[in-house]
């Protein structure tokens, strides 16, 4: 067999020959990085996201750095009644004489800090929740999903409203009300994919290497759980907002003097038509936080999902 | 139960048995639909099994689906408990070990899946996938010492150490399978359970497979239970058969022995529906066709368990003589073949 | 491209009348990332009653063929070239058009008998509707020939079957209720798809003569699709190999067992554990993977895993040449060299896989 040329694989890691679809083939690094900062190359892949991202920033500083600088607090009132916008009053004046944007800088820190908490708090007790439900099934799983049916029927708005008033109207409140009633969402979405996983076969190899129940959760389940947890966390800042916002409107949100978002809006209803700066401005900045977050949701999701190579632009 | 009388075959009687297999037990509950979940009955997954598995050899465990293979697999390395039984590893009976006694001994005793999809979490590299026994026994290290050491294992599974890197989905089927052997051996065990490792990769691919499991075999001196539906893989890389039929051993013999002289109807049934790809031999042989199906386990028949299909008790035996079939649950001994076969008239017959 | 090859082999067994031609098939599904090529110009005939094998590992595009054939594609799916039965061609057709031709003259067998099965209509009335669908016959002709059919494909009481769900059935049964639904109307053509891969061995070894007892009784020819050689060793006359959406390889069961003549089909033949043959003596795998469908290079696709590639394999696909037997065809610029090898003369009995994988070839498996 002499004409028969020699193979030119070997059995160890020699030089293989060359792929044919060598192009498509992607350019292997030799430097080898943690699932975290992989997962944050394919965020900045993420057009979209990070410009959200960047934006989204810019808002929160905007909302706690910039109360600090600006001329003017929420709480005074100047001589210039009902201004249009003006460099002096960038985003005009009502009819109390408020400087608009520091009533609006003011009314952002607020709706953000109740945005934020609420996903914070609604997230870590929906996994928990979910994750014990469905990791231990049984009767554990049977008390978790029923009390969690019983709270999604209890309409949110009507009870945070009422026990909203207990604190006063603190904006810390409603967050961990609005919070609370949230997180049964979440779980019943955890508890979904944990169920499905834990009957994975790499859960069953994790436990055959000798693995505990709580590297299991930590290691396999959560960071599987993750793109669930992360479109759950995205939607809720956005209605987090959004409930804030309603519950304000309707006045049983933020009190004045302080004030938010959903509060400009109400207090500014009847000006639409007169004095449109004084609806339009905080309204701005409702879509601006709703859309840049979900977008960075996106983005996260796709990131932390390593079969997700196609890139969205 | 009593426990049947396990033959020794002739080779092994001078070794020590890596793990020892005694009248090994699970049952399933079924349980009643509803709020209230009564339990109905019992699936017998695994009935009485009794077997050794000797120091660097490869037991093939062998039989269709729903034998109760794959159950004996997991009840060897505790991963769901036995109803009754005993699996002696290093003079510890590892049925009765807590999780926590238990989880020393996992780096001796591992397991490769079928499914090269679903045994590796998607979520991981490669090296984490490799590194992540080590790192649960806290034996990996840190920096340059645990990078070679993953590196090493991903050679020795004959992948590229540069691929690290990538995740389970930019790897073929056949690759994602050494990745989940690479992880089985990160903890250099002893006896390996190899749950269908090839089934699910293509003909190609397999060979390549197969040829890894044999040479790792030979470095590391390691004993493998390689549980399979195809007779033809177990052929080539076991030494020794165990044929099971509805959770218990049917017939239990060197490979060689097994294959020309055949004592179980079942074995024989087995072994003629299997096709060769080669035409000739394929167009002038003798198949023994089974009728029927399964029984269910829930319910297994009384006295011999292969009696509903078996072609001997069909159409063969006097009345008399399937009245012992129907009443006497055949033992898994010699009865002149030279091995031991759970049949009351063993007869043994070359197929191939 | 390869008509000379093929009317050299085809003379021989289809002089005239065959069932079913299958020219130049090319299929392309566009998708996102580009076009794949699942099927690269296929062609074969079929003469009445014969039965032809088409063998191939995952992803070669063996499926897809058939289904072409059976106009079951998606519309996305880009199918040029010709599929003629009984000279008639299908290709083009409307779904009314395909229909009149389906489950009348080809019946298709899938894997999956629970697909193919309706789970709320007793087996029955399933087999009984495909004969109403396409004979003027009473409803009771209908199902005492359901019965008739039933015992045919060997399943025991036939006349307390036809009344079970399928769900009451076991998958072996439920596969031979296709095969009786297949058979109903004496079709001309059976396309099996893999009819046995999802079964046990000795229920595939029912079903596999349940196949066979309906080819006796309709006398239809058969494409048999599958992975498993041993299968196609029992049940062929011919078989066709399929490699990247093209046939490699074509001839009589026993040329391409026994002379193989592409290094593909060796190399399948050498990487198979052999359950007639003692000895421990290693397997010759093919190192490497198929290529991805999606960017194929020039050449032939075969030859980043082929011990006897040579430049010229890298610039031309080579066509299906003709070998020393008539019938014998395969696609290899050297088919010359592979006359009295063996696999393990030519593939070596490696344990490594370092290859890496084009990730556009992987999205299209999942």
């Amino acid at each position: 067999m002499s004409e028969i040329r020699a193979s030119s694989v070997t059995t160890s890691g020699a030089p293989q020959p060359t792929s044919p679809t060598g192009a498509a083939d992607r350019e292997f690094t030799v430097k080898e990085r943690s699932q975290l900062q992989q997962a944050f190359r394919r965020f900045l892949r993420h057009r979209l996201a990070v410009l959200s991202l960047v934006l989204f920033i810019l808002i929160v500083l905007l909302a706690f750095v910039g109360p600090l600088i600006w001329k003017y607090k929420y709480t005074d009132i100047t001589p210039d009644n009902s201004q249009p916008p003006s460099p002096a009053h960038p985003f005009g004046t009502d009819s109390l004489g408020h400087d608009w944007f520091a009533q609006v800088l003011r009314g952002l820190q607020q709706s953000v800090k109740v945005a934020l908490c609420i996903a914070i708090v609604a997230s870590t007790l929906g996994v928990v929740w979910g994750g014990v439900s469905g990791y231990y099934r049984g009767i554990s799983d049977s008390v978790l999903m029923r009390l969690a049916d019983l709270i999604l029927t209890i309409p949110a708005i009507a009870l945070a409203a009422a026990l909203g008033n207990i604190g006063g109207g603190t904006w810390w409140m409603i967050a961990l009300v609005l919070g609370g009633l949230s997180a049964p969402l979440v779980a019943r979405a955890v508890r979904g994919v944990v169920l499905s996983l834990r009957e994975q076969e790499f859960v069953e190899a994790a436990r055959a290497l000798g693995a505990s129940d709580r590297w299991i959760i930590l290691r396999h389940l959560v960071p599987n759980a993750f793109a669930v947890v992360i479109v759950y966390a995205t939607l809720l800042v956005a209605t987090g907002i959004l409930s804030e916002t309603a519950l304000s409107f309707i006045g049983f949100g933020v009190h004045p003097p302080d004030t938010s978002l959903g509060l400009l809006i109400y207090q500014a209803q009847s000006a639409v038509q007169t004095r449109p700066w004084l609806f339009y401005f905080p309204g701005l900045f409702i879509i601006l936080i709703a859309l840049t977050v979900n977008f960075i949701g996106d983005g996260l999701r796709d990131a932390f999902d390593p079969r997700q190579t196609r890139q969205r632009r | 139960m009593t426990a049947p009388n396990v033959a020794e075959p002739a080779v092994s009687t001078d070794r020590q048995p890596v793990l020892a297999v005694h009248d090994l037990v699970k049952h399933f509950p079924v349980r009643s639909r509803g709020l209230v979940r009564r339990r109905v009955g019992d699936v017998h997954a695994v009935c009485g099994l009794s077997f050794d598995l000797f120091e660097n050899e490869t037991l093939g465990l062998v039989g269709e689906s729903g034998c109760g293979k794959t159950t004996t697999g997991r009840l060897l390395l505790n991963l769901i408990p036995a109803t009754s039984g005993e699996v002696v590893y290093g003079g510890r009976n590892l049925v009765e070990l807590s999780p926590g006694q238990m989880r020393p001994l996992r780096r001796d005793l591992q397991i490769v899946f079928q499914d090269p999809f679903a045994s590796l979490d998607p979520r991981m590299t490669v090296n984490e996938i490799v590194a992540e026994p080590l790192r649960i026994h806290g034996l990996l290290g840190s920096g340059k010492q645990a990078r070679d050491k993953v590196r090493e294992l991903l050679r020795m599974v004959g992948l590229n150490p540069e691929h690290g890197n990538r995740y389970p989905h930019e790897f073929s089927g056949g690759q994602r399978q050494r990745i989940g052997i690479a992880r089985a051996l990160a903890l250099r065990p002893k006896a390996l359970v190899l749950d269908e490792p090839v089934s699910a990769l293509d003909v190609s691919i397999q060979a390549g497979v197969i040829n890894l499991l044999d040479d790792l075999q030979h470095e590391l001196g390691l004993s493998y239970l390689f549980i399979s539906h195809d007779l033809s893989v177990v052929r080539h890389i076991a030494d020794r058969v165990a044929v099971m039929y509805l959770g218990k051993i049917v017939e239990l013999a060197d490979k060689e022995e097994l294959f020309t002289r055949a004592a179980h109807p079942y074995t024989q049934a087995l072994i003629s529906a299997i096709p060769l790809p080669d035409p000739r031999k394929e167009r002038s042989r003798q198949r023994i066709t089974l009728t029927g199906d399964v029984p269910s386990p829930v319910s297994p028949p009384s006295g011999c368990r292969f009696r509903t299909r078996c072609p001997k008790f069909a159409d063969v035996l006097s009345e008399d003589e399937r009245q012992k079939c129907v009443n006497e649950e055949p033992a898994l001994i010699d009865r002149g073949q030279g091995h031991a076969s759970a049949c009351h008239y063993a007869e043994a017959m070359k197929l191939v | 491209m390869t008509a000379e090859s093929n009317i050299q082999l085809d003379r021989r067994s289809a002089d005239g009348d065959a069932v079913l031609e299958v020219e130049n098939l090319t299929v392309e599904f566009p998708t996102e990332d580009g076009v794949v090529q699942a099927v690269r110009g296929v062609s074969y005939r079929l003469a009445p009653g014969e039965a032809m094998g088409i063998v191939g590992e995952s992803g070669s595009g063996k499926s897809v063929t058939s289904m072409a054939v059976m106009g079951l594609l998606p519309k996305t799916a880009k199918i040029t070239g010709s599929v003629r039965f009984r000279g008639e061609e299908l290709l083009g057709r409307s779904e009314n058009g395909f229909a009149e031709i389906r489950g009348k003259k080809i019946a298709m067998i899938f894997q999956d008998p629970l697909t193919s099965l309706n789970p709320v209509y007793t087996v029955g009335r399933q087999i009984a509707e495909a004969i109403l669908a396409h004979n003027d016959v009473s409803k009771k002709v209908a199902n005492d020939r359901a019965v008739e059919l039933l015992a045919t494909v060997g399943i025991p009481f036939p006349e307390q079957r036809v009344n079970n769900y399928p769900h009451e059935m076991s998958g072996g049964m439920r596969q031979r209720v296709v095969i009786a639904i297949a058979m109903a109307n004496d079709p001309d053509v059976i396309i099996a798809d893999e009819p046995t891969t999802a079964l046990d061995v000795t229920v595939q070894a029912q079903v596999l003569e349940a196949l066979e007892a309906a080819r006796a009784a309709t006398g239809a020819a058969l494409v048999l699709i599958t992975h498993d050689l041993g299968v196609i060793a029992g049940h062929a006359d011919r078989i066709c190999v399929m490699y990247a959406g093209k046939l490699v390889e074509k001839g009589t069961v026993d040329e391409v067992f026994y002379e193989p003549r592409m290094p593909y089909t060796l190399g399948l033949l050498g990487s198979l554990p052999r359950l007639d043959e003692a000895g421990r003596e290693r397997l010759t795998p093919i190192v490497g993977s198929p290529p991805s469908l999606m960017h194929l290079p020039p050449g032939c696709p075969f030859t980043p895993r082929c011990p006897l590639a040579q430049p010229i394999c890298e610039e031309r696909e080579p066509d299906l040449y003709g070998t020393d037997q008539p019938g014998h065809v395969a696609a290899c610029h050297f088919h010359e060299r592979l006359v009295g090898v063996t696999p393990g003369q030519l593939f070596r009995p490696t344990s490594a896989d370092t290859g890496s994988v084009a990730p556009a070839n992987l999205e299209t498996q999942q």
